[in-house]
């Protein structure tokens, strides 16, 4: 059933001041509205339980890509369109591209932002992988003051994580790698456009003559938060790649992962669609 | 008695196909039912309602968007163009123009979403690659051509005028 629209507020502050200043004074009152993109959603099936919401349209010091010497830094209501476009993103951090590619349509990248896909939390969501590959650091601002933490670490379990009522997240940062790192990102879905997530994996790795010196494993849809595969990436460290390994790896991330049966697969799909992503990244790593 | 809590009408200002419109919304009025149901534009349409098929896909500051998913106060200062403002007076727009001739619309309620899809991807890249069309298209979803005369129809748009497609498709 749809919603009682008069029952929702939606105030617009001008300025990040204004709009930390009514976090601070009524926290937890007011929720934070970027794209809309996943609100609206639950708006028009009457599931959206949150009524007063703060829009962060206005706030441009929450907009655009600076990018500096050592890492990009992406304001928070950074549009999957504007992640596309931008050329120190397409040749540093394809994976991150690849994600905002794949997201809902055309008209949803141009709505949904990079900030709104972390706090909206979903662990079926495609560019946290990504940002995990890339050990993405996040920027919380309150009145309180600022704070950066890793991104890893931020989202606690299910719709859960480290926001306090009166912050906002700003920015998110990607360190910039001096030595250049193979890359893999592969989505799997019913479809080619809009669908969401039965399995999205990310993965990127240092090779030094055939043997991985570093390596970064992050997967969204097989466990309650998008999961950074950290024992997997133990057992490969370090290893020369050879087909023991491999499959040494993919019982260790079968292991790792909790996926379940929902409307759009099954655990036992997403288990062997999972280790088979794994075995195809390790695969092309090796040529 | 219960009685809801609501929040007032706000005042919103937008230019609508090159008029500046003044109009009062709920906040959170989606911005589809604002066109429909204040302004009259019934040429947008509402499919599934929750940004999956594309048929109440508009322009917002030229980028397409779906208006279902845009509240209306987010509209506040924006430039929107729907379907009434494509064709300039009785003068088709050259996809309007490619719609009618491959027979790109059957039951017509996916046709405006379509139509403004296309229109964004060829202001955007006046010579679109097959792959670029289709990956333009791929947020409207249509229940009856197929796909294929609608596809044919904006390959038709991009090319110069009084040349043939059909004989190429």
């Amino acid at each position: 059933m749809r919603a009682y629209i008069p029952g929702y507020d939606l105030r617009v502050p001008g300025s990040l001041t204004e709009a930390l200043g009514l976090l601070a004074r009524e926290p937890g009152i007011w929720q934070p509205f970027a794209g809309g993109t996943d609100l609206m959603v639950l708006l028009e099936a009457g599931k959206l339980s949150h009524k007063r919401f703060l829009s962060l349209s206005k706030l441009a010091d929450l907009r655009g890509i600076e990018v500096t010497s050592d890492s990009v830094i992406l304001g928070a209501l950074t549009t999957y369109t504007e992640i596309q476009r931008s050329s120190v993103l397409q040749s540093q951090f394809p994976l991150l591209c690849a994600a905002a590619s794949e997201t809902g349509s055309i008209a949803t990248q141009n709505r949904g932002t990079l900030g709104g896909n972390i706090v909206n939390a979903s662990p079926a969501a495609d560019t946290p992988p990504a940002l995990l590959v890339y050990d993405a650091e996040i920027k919380l601002i309150s009145e309180r003051g600022v704070h950066w933490l890793p991104y890893h670490g931020f989202h606690t379990g299910y719709k859960k994580m480290h926001l306090a009522p009166d912050e906002l997240l700003g920015a998110i940062r990607l360190p910039r790698r001096a030595k250049p790192w193979r890359q893999y990102y592969r989505k799997v879905g019913t479809r080619k456009a809009q669908a969401i997530s039965k399995v999205c994996f990310a993965g990127a790795a240092q090779m030094e003559a055939g043997t991985i010196g570093d390596i970064r494993i992050a997967l969204g849809s097989v466990a309650p938060i998008v999961l950074r595969a950290g024992k997997t990436e133990n057992v490969l460290r370090g290893a020369k790649l050879g087909p023991g390994i491999i499959a040494r790896a993919k019982e260790t991330l079968s292991r790792e992962i909790s996926p379940i049966d929902d409307i759009r697969s099954t655990a036992h799909y997403r288990t062997r669609v999972t280790q088979n992503l794994l075995e195809e990244f390790l695969s092309q790593l090796g040529r | 008695m219960f009685v809801p809590e609501t929040v007032g009408k706000i005042g919103i200002e937008c230019t609508v196909n090159g008029k500046l419109c003044r109009l009062q919304a709920y906040p959170m009025a989606r911005l589809l039912d604002v066109l429909r149901e204040e302004l009259h534009l019934t040429g947008t349409k509402e499919g599934c309602g929750e940004g999956e098929c594309g048929a109440c896909a508009v322009l917002m500051s030229g980028a397409v968007v779906n208006s279902c998913l845009i509240p209306a106060i987010e509209a506040d200062g924006e430039e929107i163009r729907t379907i009434e403002g494509i064709a300039s007076g009785a003068q088709l727009h050259a996809v309007q123009e490619a719609f009618l001739e491959c027979g790109g619309a059957q039951c017509g309620i996916c046709t405006p979403g379509m139509v403004i899809a296309a229109v964004a991807l060829i202001e955007r890249l006046p010579h679109p690659g097959d792959a670029e069309i289709r990956e333009g298209l791929a947020g409207n979803l249509c229940r009856c051509t197929g796909y294929q005369k609608i596809f044919a129809a904006v390959v038709r748009a991009c090319e110069p005028a009084g040349t043939n497609s059909q004989e190429r498709r």
